[in-house]
């Protein structure tokens, strides 16, 4: 045990376990940070900021929306595309949910999905069968369904029927978990598992990581873009389903910038815009810790700390966006080199 | 390599395989000689769209022909335009800038500060410069951040411009506390003449048709006949061979987001002249949608390579046009913008075809 061998190969070890803490604290940097962000705010702010209420519905369940967004956005950029569309494929949704309220919580549920799927397949399909831009697409998209949803809704909010059972939807508890909450977790399991354990999965990795070799390697390379998007759609159109539950209308004016939102989470979580790679938990993680950050403003503005105007809220969105994808840029820099 | 060899001197002398969609060669050919018949078609396609639409409305449309229905729909096209050509050279560089909208808020919201009171710099005229000068200074500095974004910081442009879009607009909200601001309650005399710039006629042309079409002549010729142009094109066409032949890549995307920012400046002036008030939540909303929409519609591709600045004008009219006709027969909302929607997937659509 002692020989000379033994100091340099412990000291060789060490300067490698260094190197991987390094790159493990800029890689996690999200987690870290929503950790960091959850102790400060515990000690702070005291049983208020964990209260079973704050959590779960104050604000797990108000987020589920980007969650839910988030994830199918996750998807999309991991095969390298975009989907603009998803905000106005949530409100054309929500109006499409609070109309069909009037028949039950089954029907106005499944009409808001399956809206939601059809734009998706149109996204898809242009993108997959006629080799168009996502870009360009979704953002036609974007303006096509918030037209519609102002067709449909004709231009004003359309009030849930409360006779029927849809405002359940927002209002039911498992436990102490909202329903959408639920359903979002268990969708977010289920994303895990298509992207880690199915070949779907790696299709999409394949397609975002070089989409020429994913063709000649033979993955269905359009049918996998078309499911894609269509699970983007789908994904926005529940998210629209739960907007319609919890705000009790389908307003045609909503949802502005929840595209935005949802790539700046799935970026600030640690997925590269390249495509290629990416997690579904990092993607959460960037979800929470955007959300976060708010709920920690108004604790601490709750506290008379400062007063910051609402105004600043996008100031600071923005920012700290920047200071995250800086920091990501530089580490993908090291990693090349 | 030389880089002043005369016209195509850029064309990469590396076997660098090329994507169908940047093939440089392929650009030369039709933009400058426009010898095949694909690129006449290019050429003229958007142009022939809006002829039908013009012949459309004249036949259809009451009063189409008259100075009125003309000045009104160059007015409201004006900043789309202006802001267009600015994201057709970012564009024409494979980049793309989300941040448009937000920086035409902050030059919305920095105007007024110099008209408050010419009086404390010196003469009211002072005041007038300043409450143009500055807010485009502003503007183009922060065009200057997003360019620092993609080339010193690496980031791709749609993040490194998000940034602003999200900010951006904070900004010009925290500024003013989210307040809407009215000329009228402003003590300054030259608030009528910064007025003149949205609601005055020079020869019965509004001031912003003339600047638009200013912009539009100078861009266009930019983009064709300077060295900076060529270098654009050939930054957006392959970044890397363009590097080879001794093509500046960075400056040149650092300077396609200043004048991003420059044109988006100008463009938030005119929308509180028109407005008579500046409102930090509304100003540019949705703009970069409707430039990004325009360039596409007018043939400029998002892959970047080509690009036509009169195609650019011509798509943000045909944009404009289309909606004018719906709302001219009472067509609702909803469904003038499924229609503009479904124009911008028909564009690219026959692009796709004409180019493949």
């Amino acid at each position: 045990m002692v020989s000379a061998a033994v100091p340099d190969a412990y000291s060789e070890s060490e300067t490698t376990a260094r190197a991987r803490v390094v790159s493990a604290i800029q890689r996690q940097g999200a987690l870290i940070a929503l950790i960091a962000l959850i102790v400060f705010g515990v000690v702070r702010y005291g049983e208020n900021y964990y209260s079973v209420y704050n959590i779960f519905d104050a604000f797990l369940n108000n987020n589920s929306y980007y969650a839910l967004i988030a994830l199918g956005m996750t998807f999309v950029i991991m095969t390298g595309g975009i989907d603009l569309s998803v905000g106005s494929v949530a409100v054309l949704a929500a109006v499409m949910a609070a109309r069909l309220s009037a028949y039950g919580l089954a029907p106005a549920l499944l009409g808001a999905v399956l809206i939601g799927l059809t734009a998706g397949l149109i996204n898809g399909g242009l993108i997959a069968r006629f080799a168009l831009q996502p870009f360009v697409v979704t953002l036609a998209m974007l303006l096509g369904a918030r037209g519609g949803a102002l067709v449909l809704s004709e231009n004003a909010p359309v009030m849930v029927d409360f006779a029927k059972g849809f405002p359940q939807l927002g209002m039911l508890h498992l436990g102490p978990v909202p329903l959408p909450l639920a359903i979002t977790a268990v969708l977010y399991v289920i994303g895990v598992i298509l992207l880690n354990q199915t070949r779907f999965g790696r299709h999409v990795l394949a397609i975002g990581g070089n989409e020429e070799a994913a063709r000649l390697a033979g993955i269905p390379v359009g049918r996998t873009l078309i499911a894609v998007y269509a699970m983007s759609g789908a994904l926005a159109g529940l998210a629209g389903a739960f907007l319609a539950a919890l705000s009790f209308s389908g307003s045609p004016t909503g949802a502005v910038g929840w595209e935005l939102s949802a790539i700046a989470a799935v970026v600030v979580g640690g997925t590269l815009l390249t495509g290629g790679v990416g997690s579904v938990g990092s993607t959460l993680i960037g979800v929470l810790l955007l959300g976060l950050i708010f709920v920690t403003l108004n604790f601490e503005r709750g506290m008379g700390t400062f007063q910051l105007s609402s105004f600043w809220e996008n100031v600071i969105r923005g920012v700290f966006l920047l200071i995250v994808v800086v920091f990501q840029s530089r580490l993908a820099r090291r990693l090349e080199t | 390599m030389g880089t002043e060899s005369g016209a195509g001197s850029w064309k990469p002398e590396v076997s660098e395989p090329l994507t169908p969609q940047s093939d440089p060669d392929a650009t030369r050919r039709s933009v400058a000689a426009g010898a095949d018949i694909a690129g006449l078609v290019r050429r003229y396609g958007s142009f022939g769209a809006l002829v039908l639409l013009v012949v459309y409305n004249v036949v259809f449309t009451p009063n189409f022909l008259s100075l009125g229905t003309l000045n009104a729909n160059l007015t409201q096209v004006a900043t789309i335009v202006i802001v267009a050509v600015g994201m057709t050279f970012v564009i024409a560089t494979g980049g793309v800038d989300l941040s448009v909208g937000s920086l035409m808020a902050i030059a919305a919201v920095l105007a007024p500060m110099f008209l408050v009171d010419g009086e404390q710099f010196g003469a009211p005229a002072i005041g007038l410069m300043l409450a143009i000068i500055a807010p485009i200074l502003a503007t183009t500095l922060f065009g200057a951040f997003n360019g620092a974004l993609v080339t010193i910081g690496g980031l791709q442009p749609i993040i490194a411009t998000l940034v602003l879009f999200l900010a951006g607009r904070g900004f010009a909200q925290v500024i003013v506390n989210g307040e809407l601001q009215e000329f009228r309650n402003f003590g300054s005399p030259m608030v009528p003449n910064f007025l003149f710039i949205g609601l005055g006629e020079i020869a019965g042309i509004r001031p912003q048709v003339i600047v638009m079409v200013v912009i539009v002549l100078i861009a266009a010729w930019v983009l064709r006949a300077t060295t900076f142009g060529r270098y654009v094109l050939a930054t957006g066409g392959n970044a890397s061979a363009a590097r080879l032949a001794g093509v500046p890549v960075n400056q040149v995307k650092f300077a396609v987001y200043c004048i991003s920012g420059f044109l988006a400046g100008i463009a938030g002036l005119i929308v509180i002249a028109i407005n008579r008030s500046s409102d930090p939540s509304s100003v540019g909303e949705l703009m970069e949608l409707n430039a990004i929409a325009a360039v596409v519609v007018g043939g400029t591709p998002l892959t970047g390579g080509q690009a036509t600045i009169l195609g650019t004008f011509i798509g943000a009219l045909i944009i404009q046009l289309l909606r004018f006709s719906l709302i001219a027969h009472n067509i609702p909302d909803g469904i003038t913008r499924i229609v503009i929607a479904g124009a911008i997937v028909a564009a690219v659509l026959a692009q796709r075809q004409r180019t493949s």
